[in-house]
């Protein structure tokens, strides 16, 4: 490391300027621009295809943006090479899948493949950032695991693993949290949280639980048919009026009784039938 | 860039000891690997020698050393050293050969029915080397670029024509174009003057019966070159299995890690189809069975010793199972290889996953 270089980490920059995503020429984002608070996490919420995956593969440059461009620390990304690249910016796609037979220690190693190459081999400190890894997300037990004998919390956590032993300045997590449970959910957005606080990592998500959302994210990216409806700090973004826009249901908002983020409580059909017969219900 | 330049993680004594344990583990599983690549080579040394020294005509190790010192021992020296000794050497080569293609191909297309036997492109070489022979009298070298020839083009329309299909699809495909080449091989040998049936025999099933130096020597010198080269191809079949996007997010060139390796499994899979025909399944049955002994990794060192063995010891029964009868070694392996196939094919539909 040059001597003139400050300690701490500088946060990586990450943001699309008039990027047009989509596949075989029906666009899905068009004309976006997005930028990454650095060293921050952004959290991507809307409704089903209102493009935030296809964002989230934009800014990892597995679509390219049309005529924008996505910047990473300034550079254009598509004029980065592949293993540069992967070296600053890891994505985790939506439902990974693993090898079969292949163990947690190997899987979490291949998060090292972009600071390897045709010279430089297996090293201790490739072992030493596995093993960061694994502890971090709680896996190093698991080590000499099939990954296939794993719980799905376990699982994703692995998956996380990986991506956090390739030690990029900003990680992409495309739903990190389907399919697992409440406490799989928590358990997972700390590590991630917990993650930003102490690399500084720059984290952009897509998550579907808005009062999770709200809770981890120090960003929050509301997306409508391709389109960013609202962003900001998720106390001033998360109203009743956006979930109304975004998702066409109606809410009421109140304080999370933990935190004191917006908590989404939806209005439905049913509510309709409870509400007469409680005494007290749900401020209107 | 910031990272390039960012302090290593203070680690955690927990991390610190974490990191230990990790290498450790690296290191047995490195050492089980070395363990299961010893026992293997020695089985294919321990092969080879049967194939040369038993049978039909067995040899004492003596005189087979004096044989190969150059001394002419009369009536050994034309059966071992123009007979047994060129269909040993060529099982091996042959059985590496197609071993490491199979696996290849299995593991960058992530489906154990891809590889090259059942998709057609063993085939394909086999129809263009037939074509090349029957209808124009090539010779020599010209029937492996004919055999190449052939199983690139079979390789580029089968991705043609399964694009956007994902692997079944292209698996799907493949069966159709090796069901259409091996029509197309029967055709031109029921056209072509060919008369000898072991001659009709090695491009259907594969045969080390015409085993000669000259083949031997072309596919050793071709082996030479293309074998190390699948070194840097385990790194990008490692990334490739973990699916593509994950893949790109690593930092693989998908598209180019697919050309090198199609391109290098199509070589492995015709150069020795121009040299024995294409030996049914061993291409098929080599990955899986690497892969079971390595567990559940893609090894291609091993899958190219699992190919030579199975060639090698297909060869020994198919020589001496049958008294007075020399079978073609593709009868012994296909008859392997089936029951494998079909094993598959209901377990994989049952689980809807390959590997």
């Amino acid at each position: 490391m040059p001597p003139e270089m400050p300690l701490e980490a500088h946060a990586t920059r990450l943001g699309a300027r008039n990027v047009t995503l989509g596949y075989a020429g029906a666009p899905i984002v068009e004309g976006l621009s997005l930028e990454l608070p650095a060293g921050k996490v952004t959290i991507i919420v809307g409704a089903n295809a209102c493009g935030k995956s296809t964002l989230l593969r934009g800014l990892a440059r597995l679509l390219a943006p049309g005529p924008g461009a996505v910047h990473l620390n300034g550079t254009e990304i598509h004029k980065l090479p592949t293993r540069a690249l992967a070296r600053e910016l890891g994505i985790l796609p939506q439902g990974p899948t693993a090898p079969d037979g292949i163990t947690v220690s190997e899987l979490v190693g291949r998060g090292r493949s972009p600071h390897q190459g045709w010279f430089r081999q297996w090293t201790d400190a490739d072992d030493d950032a596995v093993a960061a890894a694994l502890s971090v997300t709680g896996t190093l037990e698991l080590a000499a695991r099939n990954v296939e004998e794993l719980s799905g919390g376990q699982r994703q956590r692995v998956w996380i693993a990986m991506a956090l032993a390739q030690e990029t300045g900003a990680l992409l997590l495309d739903e990190p949290t389907t399919y697992l449970d409440l406490a799989h959910q928590v358990e997972v957005l700390d590590v991630v949280s917990e993650l930003n606080a102490r690399r500084q990592t720059t984290v952009a998500m897509v998550l579907h639980d808005l009062n999770l959302a709200a809770r981890y994210a120090d960003h929050l990216v509301a997306m409508k048919a391709g389109q960013v409806v609202a962003q900001g700090p998720p106390g001033a973004v998360l109203t009743a009026a956006l979930v109304r826009e975004v998702f066409g249901l109606e809410s009421v908002v109140v304080p999370d009784p933990v935190t004191g983020t917006p908590l989404v409580v939806p209005l439905g059909r049913r509510a309709a039938v409870l509400r007469p017969r409680l005494r007290q219900g749900v401020p209107a | 860039m910031s990272v390039l330049h960012r302090t290593r993680q203070p680690a955690a004594v927990g991390a610190a000891a974490g990191g230990a344990w990790v290498r450790q583990q690296r290191r047995a599983s490195r050492r089980r690997r070395a363990w299961v690549l010893a026992t293997l080579a020695a089985t294919v040394a321990a092969l080879f020698v049967v194939n040369i020294l038993l049978g039909s005509y067995t040899v004492t190790i003596p005189d087979f050393l004096r044989l190969l010192g150059g001394a002419d021992i009369p009536g050994a020296r034309f059966i071992v050293m123009d007979n047994k000794l060129p269909q040993a050497v060529l099982g091996l080569l042959a059985g590496a050969s197609f071993g490491t293609a199979g696996a290849v191909f299995q593991a960058m297309l992530r489906n154990p029915l891809a590889s090259p036997d059942i998709i057609g492109i063993s085939y394909g070489a086999s129809a263009t080397a037939v074509a090349a022979i029957a209808l124009f009298g090539v010779t020599g070298a010209g029937v492996s670029a004919a055999a190449m020839a052939g199983a690139l083009a079979v390789a580029l329309l089968i991705t043609w024509l399964a694009r956007g299909r994902g692997g079944t699809g292209l698996v799907l495909v493949g069966i159709g174009a090796a069901a259409f080449m091996q029509a197309g091989v029967t055709f031109m040998l029921s056209r072509a003057d060919i008369n000898n049936a072991q001659d009709v025999m090695v491009w259907l099933s594969g045969s080390l019966g015409r085993a000669n130096w000259q083949r031997v020597a072309f596919l050793a010198l071709a082996l030479l070159v293309l074998l190390p080269a699948t070194g840097p191809g385990v790194r990008q079949l490692r990334g490739l299995a973990l699916g593509d996007d994950t893949a790109a997010g690593l930092g693989f060139n998908i598209q180019r890690a697919r050309l090198l390796l199609t391109v290098l499994g199509v070589l492995l899979a015709a150069l020795p189809t121009a040299a024995a025909g294409p030996i049914a399944f061993v291409a098929f049955l080599s990955g899986p069975i690497a892969r079971r002994l390595n567990n559940g990794d893609t090894s291609l060192p091993l899958a190219s010793l699992v190919g030579a063995a199975i060639v090698l010891a297909g060869n020994f029964a198919a020589v001496n199972a049958v008294p007075g009868t020399t079978l073609p070694v593709g009868v012994v392996t296909g008859a392997l290889g089936a029951p494998f196939l079909l094993w598959l094919l209901v377990s994989s539909n049952r689980t809807n996953q390959g590997g």
